[in-house]
């Protein structure tokens, strides 16, 4: 009897050991993938090297950037990684997703893990300079607010003095009501809760009077209640929270091109030039700006490197801003509000192209 | 002088055995004694039944009586206005009827989904055949690499018709396998060594094994794997990146080593020093001594330890949520980011709590039949 057993965990030994080779041997050049160069160099050519533009964004906020139950990525935010990606291949498939968190977007963006992030991230002047990152477009304007149940009658934020209001812990988020309220002599009962759903639930369940956090969030959370009327969005935005996609320091050209997606983007919203009609617009419309944009004429689109239908393909495979925002984000009743184009009295406004 | 006569029968052989009274063996007698002894344990256990009852009827009817297993999917996406309408008072089942491929695989390719479940069963069965004491031989460490190796050959295709799929779009149960599965089968042998290593007589080797354990235990897993994730990859050099699953699975084996070198060395220290002794006398090299004598004894005082620890190390892989990969639990909580869906999430981690637990509860009753088989020789 004893023998065999020796003779078992001796196998048993050999096997993990084996295994470990063996693994390890196959598993090394499969995982050290290619990555992109760090800051300095062309991160255009890699790309174009690999064949897929490989974009950071959210690991899971509605509207912007969630995997459907196909598991197919979509959102607001991936849209522009799939802009980007048409501007460069006119592919929107040829883009490989990487969920990243809070914690690890500047890391993987610096390290060259990604090549840009699209992950609703604040633009701060620290980000855009010690972290060494270019933020090229803001896509989004949002802003910290308040919601409150409808039935409490409050009309504006001023008159949360004495109110529970239920906060996520360790974000901006905190630090702006700590602000607010002291700058406007509120006093206030913070209940404090680390998961969405839970400090959500915490809302709905009436522990709290209201709730801050970005607008849009509030948005998306107000019209998953099961009856959105009951509850209402105040008007005061407390904090600046312009959102947009991001580029390591250092590459310009790579910059220009998710700059001028985003200006494509707005401008062909501007010239009511959609998904639906870009090709009549290809093919007639006469007005300079939409031909310069369409390619038509002026090569702006080699000016970048890129394909001069580079716009063109765009709206054609992914929309215009405005078409952008209907699909992702008006369903989860976000307004356009200040993401209006600037001639609607929005904040959105695209240099001209020329 | 037959004790045939002395002993014999009071009653003929052909009298039937007769039980005894139904009040002094069975579970009659044994709710009596145990559960209604004293007007005390009667009013407890009464009180303790009434509770029981209200909450298995509550649950029966939330799960099953009042539950909506499917919602109307159109164009705009899900309908789960019913489900809303129940205000809690039965469970959202639609949920996972919806997500349930999301839940298990992740952002794999919708169409490739066979690729990963057919990876989860080709796990299982290197499980039960790693299980089952009759393949325990040389030949079973062939088995490992044959079926590891079709397992990434699956997972990342690339060939025979299968599209290449980059390990960031891999999700679901099959992550919490992979990592749990090559986290154990690394950090194992490892943590002999360390073990080892740590009542080595050489004193370079001692500190450095000391030292490793120390640090890694010294720090929560979660840090690991931000270090991993965040602060490694600054390291490197330009243009070189090594992979985030990798990085997670290296962090989770030293991890993992580290707890299991010191369950090891518990063993170790368990066992008499005769037995080292006797090994000396007898000639043994070290590592003779180690193979022959030594670890068969030591790991098998430690199985429970280990089993615990190997369970441990199951559900810690669901850590990996901070630095982004979707492994079973992640992909609940992704699944119910969708605006249709939030609210619903007892449901998903209803879902993925039951998936933990078939392997949590099978390793842990497969650990007592192995301890039990094991250690055959102690039982008096």
């Amino acid at each position: 009897m004893k023998p065999t057993r020796l003779a078992t965990l001796r196998a048993t030994t050999i096997r993990a050991l084996g295994a470990v080779a063996l693994v390890t041997a196959a598993a090394m050049p499969a995982l050290a993938q290619q990555a992109a160069p760090a800051s300095g160099a062309d991160t255009l050519g890699a790309i174009r090297a690999r064949g897929a533009l490989i974009c950071g964004v959210n690991t899971g906020l509605a509207g912007f950037a969630q995997p459907n139950s196909q598991g197919a990525w979509q959102g607001f935010d991936v849209d522009y990684c799939r802009a980007v990606a048409v501007a460069i291949f006119n592919d929107p498939t040829k883009v490989r997703y990487v969920p990243l968190t809070a914690q690890n977007r500047f890391t993987a963006l610096q390290s060259g893990e990604v090549d840009m992030a699209a992950r609703n991230t604040t633009v701060t002047l620290s980000r855009d300079t010690s972290l060494g990152f270019d933020f090229p477009a803001i896509n989004f304007y949002d802003g910290q607010g308040f919601m409150v149940k409808a039935s409490l009658g409050v009309k504006s934020a001023k008159e949360l003095n004495g109110a529970t209001i239920c906060v996520q812990p360790g974000t901006t988020t905190e630090q702006n009501l700590t602000d607010w309220a002291r700058a406007n002599s509120i006093q206030f009962t913070p209940v404090v809760i680390e998961r969405v759903e839970e400090v959500v639930g915490a809302y709905a369940a009436g522990r709290c009077d209201a709730y801050t956090t970005d607008v849009s969030g509030l948005a998306a959370t107000r019209s998953a209640q099961p009856n959105p009327a009951d509850h209402v969005i105040l008007p005061e935005v407390i904090s600046k929270e312009p959102l947009g996609p991001f580029v390591r320091q250092g590459d310009p050209r790579f910059a220009d091109i998710v700059r001028w997606t985003h200006n494509a983007l707005l401008t062909a919203e501007e010239l009511n030039i959609t998904t639906a009609n870009v090709d009549q617009a290809v093919a007639g419309d006469a007005r300079p700006e939409a031909q310069r944009l369409l390619g038509k004429n002026g090569g702006l689109g080699q000016m970048l490197g890129l394909d001069n239908a580079w716009a063109a393909n765009i709206v054609k495979k992914i929309g215009n801003y405005g078409e952008i925002f209907e699909r992702n984000l008006a369903p989860i009743g976000i307004q356009r509000g200040p993401n209006a184009q600037w001639t609607n009295g929005g904040l959105q406004f695209s240099p001209p192209f020329r | 002088m037959s004790d045939a006569t002395l002993h014999a029968p009071a009653v003929s052989a052909d009298t039937p055995s007769r039980r005894p009274p139904i009040t002094v063996v069975g579970p009659v007698a044994w709710a009596r004694a145990s559960l209604f002894s004293s007007w005390l344990s009667t009013a407890v256990t009464l009180a303790l039944a009434y509770l029981l009852a209200r909450w298995i009827i509550g649950f029966v009817d939330w799960a099953f009586i009042n539950a909506i297993w499917s919602v109307p999917v159109n164009a705009q996406g899900a309908q789960t206005q019913a489900c809303r309408a129940l205000q809690g008072a039965g469970a959202c089942w639609a949920v996972i009827t919806e997500k349930h491929r999301f839940i298990l695989f992740g952002t794999y390719p919708y169409d490739e989904h066979w690729r990963p479940l057919v990876c989860v069963f080709l796990f299982i069965g290197l499980y039960i055949v790693s299980a089952m004491r009759r393949f325990w031989r040389k030949e079973l460490a062939l088995i490992w690499a044959g079926v590891l190796f079709l397992i990434g050959f699956l997972m990342w295709g690339g060939a025979l018709g299968m599209p290449y799929v980059p390990q960031e779009r891999w999700g679901g149960l099959v992550i919490t396998l992979i990592l749990s599965t090559f986290g154990i089968a690394f950090a194992f042998p490892l943590a002999v060594l360390v073990a080892l290593g740590r009542r080595s007589r050489m004193p370079a080797i001692k500190m450095l094994c000391v030292v490793y354990v120390e640090l890694i235990r010294g720090v929560p897993l979660i840090s690991l794997l931000f270090m991993a994730s965040v602060m490694f990859p600054l390291f490197l050099p330009e243009g070189m990146n090594i992979d985030k699953l990798l990085r997670a699975q290296v962090a989770i084996i030293l991890f993992a080593a580290a707890y299991l070198a010191e369950v090891v060395r518990g063993g170790l220290q368990a066992l008499s020093r005769g037995q080292y002794e006797a090994a000396d006398a007898l000639g043994l090299s070290y590592w003779q001594k180690t193979l022959f004598i030594i670890l068969p004894q030591a790991l098998r005082l430690v199985i429970p330890p280990l089993v615990n620890t190997f369970i441990g190390m199951f559900k810690d892989t669901s850590l990996v949520l901070i630095i982004g990969i979707f492994d079973l639990l992640t992909a609940g909580k992704t699944a119910i980011v969708e605006p249709a869906w939030q609210g619903f999430g007892i449901e998903v981690y209803v879902f993925v709590g039951i998936i933990y637990f078939i392997f949590c509860f099978a390793m842990s009753r497969y650990s007592q039949g192995l301890e039990r088989g094991l250690n055959q020789h102690r039982v008096r």
